[in-house]
């Protein structure tokens, strides 16, 4: 993954009125998650005090400040996954990844989120990918999703 | 039997949704130019005399929403989409913007030209990357092409914010802030977008707008609900056998759109429950099937249309762990900004959950009683004042399976 420095892409928003969220979602493109000196940089830039750059960032739960996994799999647990088995989704991402939801691999490669509905209901229970939706997950077809990444 | 109406989903699969001129050839931007040869206040009259009401939830009347705006005098004004569907079981605005992007820009071109606002922004959900990267296509071809005059849209995404949904909150992210509602009024009709005049509608309420310039007023008002004219993209999900979208009048009944387009539940199973509008909507018996789906028909059973994604649930399905699972949906998206949804989200949970766990006794009942009417009453936006509606239409409509897990 192309990584560019984070004062750069500050630097393209900083014209833009209440371009600070435009930004984190570029660094977050970027890096994978917001470096923690990326949100006084953003600060300074927006001319907003720390805490409320700090504030904006934690405020979304897609944004992140602070490395993880390079690949973020959410799995959706609002109702209408929930009740299409979301839990035994959980279960096998937990087992093939050998850790619990909310954590990272040890190599660096996975994290293991929860998301509420991403739209893709027309076949549950779904996870994304990166934000990359997949539809229609169970225990059957996770390792092959997972591999796509590996 | 049944049938599908389709407006704001007239082009589906007949144009190529990144090749504007297959909507241009389709009659695409005629509407806008008809638009331009009325007088603005022509142009919200007719959108009035529509009786399109917004189809994002609050179901408020789209012209006469227009008309704040037209009478506020200001340097500038701003024309926001609202395509920040969070509601758990709806992607009706995915879909309407996927298959046909051009309709909803010539929509907020047109409430442009209404209100005199020269600026639009489309706020598009943080889910939903591969939509905005569209719409940006679709904006590019639009502006190269000329057909939106001087109107400019831009899109901004979101992060991951159900509060954003609400309107204020939304103007407050594109602001560049946490996404908190404001207290109201101001209305952003008056007050908006950097505190100029602002009208926001869904995705689906702009859809509406090149079809209803096209063909009058009178055309549209005579379709579905008269107090809810038009149509309405439905989704459907859960114990269904059509897990799909389908685009009806508004006056189709519940139990045409779960059993006639629906096709039922599947697996020889029985009916227990539907909730219409997604994880904030009431839930619905078997006995109010018969009720259509229009706004205020909806209204009076105590349930709501909402964004019309309709979650269908099995004579297996376990109501009190279900409705526990929405009320951690509504711990966990709760802003924070006002005591009643942020406390009261959070202890909703907890009692849920003690339910759930047949820990809970009727004292426990009783509060849950009393907390929900309180946080309807009480909170600031329409997210506290509808978390507790689904708890509080299971516990009236499927009291027997909270009893039977109560302490003796």
């Amino acid at each position: 993954m192309a990584m560019s420095d984070y004062k750069e892409i500050i630097r393209q928003y900083q014209n833009k009125s209440g371009g600070i969220i435009e930004a984190y979602n570029a660094i977050q493109k970027s890096y994978g998650y917001i470096p923690e000196d990326a949100v006084a940089a953003a600060a300074s830039a927006f001319k907003v005090p720390k805490a409320e750059a700090y504030g904006v960032a934690t405020f979304y739960s897609y944004l992140k400040i602070g490395p993880r996994g390079r690949n973020v799999i959410r799995i959706c647990e609002s109702a209408p996954c929930h009740i299409a088995g979301a839990e035994e989704v959980v279960k096998t991402l937990e087992k093939e990844l050998g850790i619990k939801m909310g954590e990272t691999t040890a190599d660096g490669k996975f994290s293991l989120e929860f998301t509420e509905c991403v739209g893709q209901c027309q076949a549950t229970p779904v996870i994304t990918v990166n934000r990359k939706p997949y539809e229609g997950v169970s225990a059957g077809n996770v390792a092959a999703i997972l591999a796509e990444y590996k | 039997m049944v049938e599908e109406m389709r407006i704001v989903l007239r082009n589906l699969g007949k144009i190529d949704p990144l090749k504007i001129d297959d909507y241009i050839n389709a009659g695409g931007y005629k509407s806008l130019q008809k638009a331009w040869g009325m007088s603005q206040m022509d142009v919200i009259q007719e959108v009035k005399n529509s009786g399109l009401r917004g189809r994002g939830g609050a179901g408020f009347n789209a012209g006469v929403k227009w008309g704040f705006s037209y009478n506020t005098p200001a340097d500038q004004k701003y024309v926001v989409c609202n395509a920040d569907e969070g509601e758990p079981g709806t992607y009706k605005d995915r879909i309407i913007m996927e298959k046909d992007p051009q309709s909803l820009l010539e929509g907020m071109a047109i409430c442009g030209y209404a209100i005199g606002a020269t600026k639009g922004f489309i706020y598009c959900r943080g889910e939903y990357p591969f939509v905005a990267e569209l719409l940006n296509q679709a904006i590019k071809q639009a502006k190269d092409k000329g057909v939106l005059g001087d109107f400019d849209i831009e899109v901004r995404m979101g992060a991951g914010a159900y509060v954003c949904g609400e309107e204020t909150a939304l103007i407050e992210s594109i602001e560049g802030h946490r996404g908190e509602p404001r207290f109201k009024p101001p209305f952003p009709g008056v007050s908006g977008l950097w505190g100029k005049p602002t009208v926001v509608n869904n995705v689906e309420t702009f859809a509406n707008l090149p079809s209803i310039l096209e063909k009058g007023a009178d055309w549209y008002k005579a379709i579905g609900a008269p107090g809810y004219p038009g149509t309405k993209v439905v989704t459907l999900t859960g114990d269904v056998a059509n897990k799909t979208f389908f685009e009806v009048p508004t006056d189709t009944s519940i139990r045409d759109v779960v059993f006639g387009l629906g096709g039922g539940i599947p697996n020889n199973k029985k009916f227990k429950a539907v909730q219409i509008g997604g994880t904030s909507g009431g839930f619905i018996p078997e006995a109010l099937l018969d009720t259509p789906i229009d706004f205020d028909s909806m209204g009076a059973i105590g349930a709501t249309l909402g964004s019309g994604a309709v979650f269908v649930m099995d004579e297996t399905r376990d109501i009190v762990d279900i409705a526990t699972r929405i009320a951690k949906f509504f711990e966990h998206e709760s802003c924070g900004k006002c005591t009643p949804c942020r406390e009261g989200t959070k202890r909703m949970y907890e009692l849920m959950v003690k339910m759930n766990n047949g820990q809970a006794t009727a004292g426990d009942w009783a509060l849950m009683n009393k907390l929900g009417s309180t946080m309807k009453q009480i909170s600031l936006c329409g997210l506290g004042q509808a978390a507790p509606v689904p708890i509080l239409t299971t516990m009236e409509h499927f009291n027997q399976e909270y009893k039977a897990k109560l302490l003796a």
